[in-house]
């Protein structure tokens, strides 16, 4: 037993035989902000939907608290997505007390009466804490996409799981919304210490946010195979305050974010 | 500006709606008028006032054999048919639509067997239809379910299939079981789809309720047309044409009226026709 959160060892992903992903192995303690970096098609959102059980790896095994990861997404891991990540036909309101229906209604998955009122009370501090309590009744397509991606992290949290999962959870949005939203996402992250996992494409975005970034690459290149090989972890940087106090955030070509594509 | 970000206003809008109706109009008075000159018999381009007087004698003058006024009549057995041969394509498109839509396994079995009865023709099944279940209604009825089911039944496990995996995934991740993802997630977000598929099954449906009536009927819209065309009974035939298209086009609105409003989540985005 480990007292790790997450255990990678040995993962493998391949499609049709395509290395994507090779020799990833590392260990998470809890309460760790993880974000991962990496040029498109390196394998992170691969990665990071193995962590979700939507993909299984190829070989290796990925552990929780000592334990294989189930085969399927599980409520103890939330996850936000870039697009689609909450329910077009549910108001804001609906969204955020869905998952108390599903554990509470197994048969109709919906509550009525007095048992609505009771779950709209208590979805209350949560929709003014992401700034929405205005817009409890209004659907995801009258919202912008900051307010979107907010109710869609404060859905992912109802469950209260103990790792978050964040797919480029903030690419689609301005730069100004996007510090709104760091202000946020730090903010349940002090208050509520779960584990989370974080890809972007933008390394300032991972160096201010995380305590540990991971950067993807292919370490190993075939100029007449350009796929034969999958990518790796090739840094693994503890982002201490101390670290990050000292301002700049690494270099994006000495990280090899860049360069070296074939 | 240019050409395609010029809107027309709400007059014009009406005014442009309705010039083409105005233009068939006109164009078909005319050329009644022409051959009326020549021939003031004539019955294949019959003037719109026989047409008028022959619509009124069949809606509002009881026919003198059975005593019945025969438009509604007509009308009301033949909208029993169509309602209940789309209302049994709709309940099939839906449960087995979600059924193959859902699960992997529905699918694997049911899917080609499906994709491949939609492909027979089903005028080629109503002999066998008037075989096993006689000249009464239930062929009628059952002609338009072959018909129109197969088509449905795809359209809606392709609904199922359309919904983005991500809520999926975050269906789940939010605690739901099978059953709870298909009436929580699946169901909602097809119903307003449910609608579109069965305003497209309506436009065969009619072809089939039509052909089935043309066939074996003694009372109905379409066999109605098929009696009077022995006499050449233009001033009767094409105002049925133009009620049966009346009634299609007001379900249609009807059905896009119900979407709208059930489903306003659905309508934020885009124009729908």
């Amino acid at each position: 037993m480990t007292a790790a959160k997450i255990e990678v060892r040995g993962l493998e992903k391949a499609y049709d035989r395509v290395p994507i992903l090779e020799r990833v192995s590392l260990s998470v303690d809890a309460g760790s902000f993880v974000t991962i970096v990496g040029a498109s098609g390196c394998g992170k959102s691969t990665f990071l939907r193995m962590l979700l059980s939507q993909e299984l790896p190829s070989r290796g095994d990925i552990l929780k608290d000592g334990t294989p990861l189930p085969e399927e997404p599980t409520p103890d891991r939330g996850i936000v997505f870039q697009r689609y990540s909450v329910f077009p036909h549910l108001t804001v309101e609906d969204n955020l007390i869905l998952a108390g229906e599903f554990a509470g209604s197994s048969w109709t998955g919906r509550f009525f009466g007095a048992a609505r009122r009771a779950a709209q009370d208590k979805v209350a501090g949560l929709l003014d804490k992401i700034g929405l309590a205005h817009a409890r009744n209004k659907y995801p397509a009258q919202l912008s996409g900051g307010m979107q991606q907010r109710l869609a992290i404060a859905q992912s949290l109802t469950m209260e799981p103990d790792i978050l999962l964040l797919d480029e959870p903030f690419g689609a949005l301005d730069p100004g919304i996007r510090a709104d939203m760091h202000d946020l996402l730090l903010g349940l992250w002090e208050e509520r210490r779960m584990t989370i996992f974080m890809v972007t494409h933008d390394i300032h975005e991972a160096f201010k946010l995380g305590t540990r970034m991971l950067v993807f690459d292919k370490v190993r290149h075939d100029p007449d195979a350009p796929e034969a090989y999958g990518a790796t972890v090739t840094y693994d940087l503890p982002l201490t305050p101390a670290a990050k106090a000292k301002g700049a955030p690494p270099d994006p070509d000495s990280l090899s974010l860049t360069g070296k594509r074939s | 500006m240019k050409l395609i970000n010029r809107r027309p206003g709400r007059q014009s809008t009406i005014l442009l709606g309705a010039l083409p109706f105005v233009l068939l109009i006109v164009t078909y008075a005319v050329a009644s008028h022409f051959r009326r000159i020549d021939n003031p018999a004539d019955k294949i381009l019959p003037s719109l006032e026989a047409m008028g007087t022959a619509f009124h004698r069949m809606a509002f003058v009881p026919s003198a054999r059975t005593g019945e006024l025969l438009l509604w009549v007509d009308t009301a057995d033949s909208l029993m048919r169509l309602g209940a041969g789309i209302g049994v394509s709709t309940l099939m498109a839906l449960t087995v639509g979600l059924l193959i839509g859902t699960l992997p396994h529905a699918r694997a079995g049911l899917s080609p067997f499906v994709a491949s009865m939609s492909l027979i023709p089903p005028i080629t099944i109503l002999p066998i239809l008037f075989i096993i279940f006689g000249l009464g209604e239930t062929s009628k009825v059952m002609l338009i379910v072959v018909g129109t089911a197969p088509v449905m039944i795809r359209s809606m496990s392709q609904a199922v299939l359309d919904i983005p995996r991500e809520l999926v995934i975050k269906a789940q991740t939010l605690g739901a079981n099978t059953w709870q993802i298909v009436i929580r997630l699946f169901l909602p977000q097809i119903l307003p789809k449910l609608i579109l598929a069965i305003r497209l099954g309506l436009i065969p449906a009619w072809i089939f309720l039509v052909s089935a009536e043309a066939i074996a009927s003694t009372t109905g819209l379409g066999y109605r047309i098929f009696l009077v065309r022995r006499y050449l009974a233009m001033d009767l035939i094409l105002p049925y044409v133009v009620w049966i298209t009346v009634l299609a086009y007001l379900i249609d609105r009807v059905l896009l009226w119900l979407s709208k409003r059930g489903f306003r989540w659905h309508h934020l985005e885009g124009e729908s026709l």
